[in-house]
């Protein structure tokens, strides 16, 4: 059973580092691909919406955002739990080279939805269910970044860190039925797997920006996270080889 | 097939292109920003543990 495909192998940073190398060109390819065909078809082909006029095209970002800004906490909380009971080296990192990506689209998320808020709901903000779980949001994101900054000895960083990520990810389901189990502002959600209350063609749209939202986030993540392991394991030989082979 | 009379219609965006482009820009400004971040950060980590790696080696070969 030696042949058989082994993920531990590429649990090892010193595995992981030039795969996530080769890796990298191609999702920024693809992120560019996807974003600029759901962009293409977003802004230039599809039509008004009868409701908001042009000014519904936020949507195009508005909800891939809040959608990555959701779905990498969850990786990042998904690798602290991983971190917390095995107690691997490269799960730590991972979660670290997440949080600023994490962090900025939580911060798109509302800033979009402050410009779209505006001419729609006549205010930038309103402390409704949805957007106040989305600001606690970007507030644990950043809230995890000081932390783990501040703690000196990285894996104990990462211990505190994954201990906060695993806290909050309460916050997560919080936010995703908020327009559900309250009465929200905010509208309901416009894509289910049932029935999409969106018109098909901005459907696309918006799932290729997500797809491209995705790529980018994993391609950015990856150059973080090879940057990381980097300093972190600067005393391994194959660190010492790479840095003295004056390879990028 | 494309949705727009002219450019200019594109950029009003029916009278919402302050809060459309306000969107927009800021999104690609972001993106556009936190690559090269990363990637000076990586430049500016590989060239300090090159100094300390090269310190390191002296210190040892003397």
């Amino acid at each position: 059973m030696t042949d058989r495909f082994n993920l531990y192998h590429y649990a090892s940073p010193a595995t992981f580092y030039p795969l996530a190398g080769r890796l990298i060109p191609w999702f920024a390819a693809l992120a560019a691909i996807f974003g600029l065909i759901g962009l293409y078809i977003g802004m230039l082909v599809a039509p008004t919406d009868f409701q908001q006029g042009e000014g519904y095209r936020i949507i195009f970002i508005h909800v891939p955002a809040s959608w990555m800004s959701m779905f990498i906490y969850l990786v990042m909380a998904f690798w602290a739990a991983i971190g917390l009971a095995f107690n691997t080296r490269l799960s730590g990192m991972m979660a670290r080279a997440l949080a600023p990506t994490g962090a900025l689209m939580a911060f798109l998320s509302l800033w979009t939805g402050a410009l779209w808020g505006k001419p729609m709901w006549g205010t930038w903000w309103v402390w409704d269910a949805r957007l106040t779980s989305e600001l606690i949001l970007l507030f644990l994101y950043i809230g995890y970044m000081a932390l783990v900054a501040a703690i000196d000895d990285p894996r104990r960083g990462d211990k505190a860190g994954g201990l906060l990520l695993l806290v909050g990810v309460v916050n997560v389901p919080i936010i995703y039925f908020s327009v559900k189990w309250w009465n929200t502002l905010h509208q309901g959600s416009s894509v289910n797997l049932a029935k999409s209350s969106m018109a098909e063609v901005m459907l696309w749209a918006m799932l290729l920006v997500a797809l491209s939202f995705w790529m980018y986030s994993i391609a950015v993540a990856f150059a973080r996270v090879r940057t990381l392991i980097l300093e972190r394991e600067r005393n391994a030989d194959w660190v010492k080889a790479e840095l003295a082979g004056d390879r990028p | 097939m494309i949705y727009w009379n002219s450019f200019s219609d594109f950029l009003a965006m029916g009278g919402y292109g302050l809060y459309v482009w306000g969107s927009f820009g800021v999104t690609a400004l972001i993106m556009a920003s936190e690559p090269l971040l990363v990637a000076r950060r990586r430049k500016a980590t590989i060239a300090r543990l090159k100094r300390q790696l090269r310190a390191e080696s002296r210190t040892t070969d003397a």
